[in-house]
């Protein structure tokens, strides 16, 4: 431990010069200019003026500009009360967008919780070599969504994708399938991205959890002769519950908002059949610059991903409460 | 898998093992591999792993036609201001709510966690008007501000878990020998927490380098644009140079992926703490 006098603890610290007195004061002494309650407040100030300007303010003055015509291009910004809303109800490339992110957030949110969950169990066990398998799965998680985006393009590519080579060579289809190119399958390549990217991760996630249930525990099932599934559905599955419900949750909040991943393989195409809600706002924003649309779109979208959370947040404390 | 024979459970076990490891590091060889064959191997009809003739061509095109390495100066510019300045306000914030007297510090906390949750296309719209009007479109600036409240969130949680871990008992010592608050958090508690702030510090760096859509909103030419961005505009008029792309993508990600997996273990114990338990 680094202990040094006060005078030299001053100096080398970049703010004390100004307040050295006052950090004297603390917490014995009254302090002669700041008062110790004040402590606290000056160090959150920094983090608070932060996330109150790029996340706070933000999140309401879309708010706000989703009740206003504002568009960079005609230059007007006057209140329009609810008639952005009234276009997005009935606006089909909405609604489109809208199923699309439900099913991509279900779908890859399901996958990765139930295979993770198997990759944990497999990595809860000993077996030489664990380090390094366990060192690999961040590799996914580590590597730019973009490069994620753009590698998945060329393992899938139509023509020259290994993928197709594989399973052609493998028996399991008989002709090249046109992946992101063909509306029918584009949706599920992004999904197999996604569910690529995020699984392995979600699975070190589990393991901590899995860890934590006592050995004990365990031992105790095994001398009374409980099969390894019995063992699974009756001990490990209910005390890894929580851990499991909240991070599908964190999953499924981040799956919801997925831009990246489609902006960068389809684009939202071919024929919108990956259009997403933060792809369709980004559009709505950046290529129409109909700031006030687009604002409703990502309002809807903030609406939308509060309902899930809500619901969620519900569904978790029943769980709990039942557990009592 | 306590009901299965001993041979049979660990064929399973080690096949299991097998397919996570094909599945975590199989596409990135793959693309590693593609990075070094020529156009004419990669299109051939039968791929092979072990490129033949190796070649260099796709790194030099990333280079000297697209530039690729002013794309990594933006990024590591922006990346390590925004690490700094993470770990600064974060671990004042950190230090504050676990070590000083703060009235509802949990709300605080559960406030900080929820921002993170926002989606992100719901803040690029105003942002970009507040950048546009302080003339900060086209700035490290305005890149470094948004990535700042981007990373702020996860580096608190983290950051305020590895204090709570820390001994009561030091804060009394320290008190008693006169030490201020200032003091207490810069002499002591950050050169005890330093395995907590490299973690950290690397969690913010790679949210930066990694960040797509505000680089994308806010930047327009690449004196500013981050490898993300330049990595998505990588295409030919005729084709798709899917060569240069995985050489591209070999640079940008082979650095990270060393630096992962040298703080692994601090990585998924900060990552735990930070978004699961509570």
């Amino acid at each position: 431990m680094r202990w040094r006098p006060r005078s030299t603890a001053s100096s080398a610290d970049p703010m004390s010069a100004a307040v050295s007195s006052s950090a004297s004061g603390w917490p014995r002494r009254r302090s002669k200019l700041l008062p110790a309650a004040l402590w606290p407040l000056i160090l959150l100030t920094p983090a608070i003026v932060s996330l109150a300007s790029v996340s706070f303010y933000p999140i309401v003055n879309g708010f706000y500009l989703s009740f206003t015509n504002t568009s960079l291009i005609t230059q007007e910004q006057e209140f329009t009360g609810f008639s952005n809303f009234l276009r997005l109800w009935s606006d089909a490339q909405f609604w489109n967008a809208w199923w699309h992110t439900m099913w991509f957030t279900f779908a890859s949110t399901v996958l990765e919780t139930v295979i993770g969950l198997g990759m944990a169990l497999i990595l809860c066990e000993a077996f030489k070599g664990r380090g390094l398998v366990r060192a690999a799965m961040l590799v996914p998680w580590a590597m730019p969504t973009v490069v994620t985006s753009k590698m998945f393009g060329w393992l899938f590519d139509g023509q020259h994708g290994i993928i197709n080579y594989i399973l052609l060579h493998a028996g399991l289809i008989d002709q090249n399938v046109n992946w992101y190119g063909s509306p029918d399958t584009a949706m599920t390549t992004i999904i197999i991205a996604d569910v690529w990217k995020t699984t392995p991760f979600m699975a070190l996630l589990l393991l901590t959890g899995l860890q934590t249930v006592p050995t004990s525990l365990l031992e105790a099932a095994r001398m009374d002769g409980a099969k390894a599934w019995t063992t699974f559905w009756h001990i490990r599955l209910p005390l890894l519950m929580p851990t499991l419900l909240i991070a599908g949750l964190f999953r499924a909040l981040d799956a919801f908002r997925v831009f990246d991943l489609v902006y960068v393989l389809t684009g939202g195409g071919p024929a919108d059949s990956t259009e997403t809600l933060s792809t369709l706002s980004y559009k709505v924003l950046f290529s129409t610059l109909e700031f006030g649309y687009g604002s409703a779109v990502s309002t809807a979208m903030f609406v939308t991903e509060l309902a899930i959370a809500v619901a969620f947040c519900l569904y978790l404390m029943r769980q709990i409460r039942r557990a009592r | 898998m306590t009901g299965l024979s001993s041979p049979l459970r660990s064929f399973v076990l080690y096949l299991g093992a097998a397919l996570i490891l094909l599945w975590s590091a199989g596409p990135f060889i793959w693309q590693f591999s593609t990075s070094f064959q020529l156009d004419k191997a990669l299109t051939s009809g039968t791929p092979s792993l072990i490129p033949d003739p190796l070649t260099f061509e796709h790194y030099y095109n990333a280079f000297v036609e697209k530039q690729l390495h002013r794309y990594v100066w933006n990024s590591l510019v922006v990346s390590l201001a925004t690490t700094f300045l993470c770990l600064f306000v974060g671990s004042l914030a950190a230090f504050a709510l676990s070590r000083l007297n703060v009235r509802g510090r949990f709300g605080i906390l559960m406030v900080i966690l929820s921002v993170s949750m926002f989606p992100q296309i719901a803040l690029v719209g105003p942002l970009y008007l507040v950048a546009s009007n302080l003339g900060l479109l086209d700035t490290y600036t305005a890149l470094i501000i948004t990535y700042l409240a981007l990373g702020l969130p996860l580096v608190t949680w983290v950051l305020f878990g590895y204090f709570e871990t820390l001994p009561r008992e030091i804060d009394e010592a320290a008190r008693m020998d006169g030490v201020g608050v200032l003091g207490l958090l810069w002499h002591i508690i950050l050169p005890m927490s330093l395995p907590s702030l490299v973690t950290t510090g690397l969690l913010a760096f790679i949210t930066a380098w990694n960040e797509f859509l505000f680089a994308l909103a806010f930047t327009s030419n690449i004196d500013r644009q981050t490898i993300p961005v330049g990595i998505a505009n990588f295409t030919n008029q005729y084709y798709v140079p899917w060569g240069d792309i995985a050489a591209a993508s070999a640079v940008v990600t082979v650095p990270l992926i060393v630096l992962v997996l040298f703080f692994q273990r601090h990585i998924i114990e900060g990552l735990t703490q930070g978004g699961i338990k509570e």
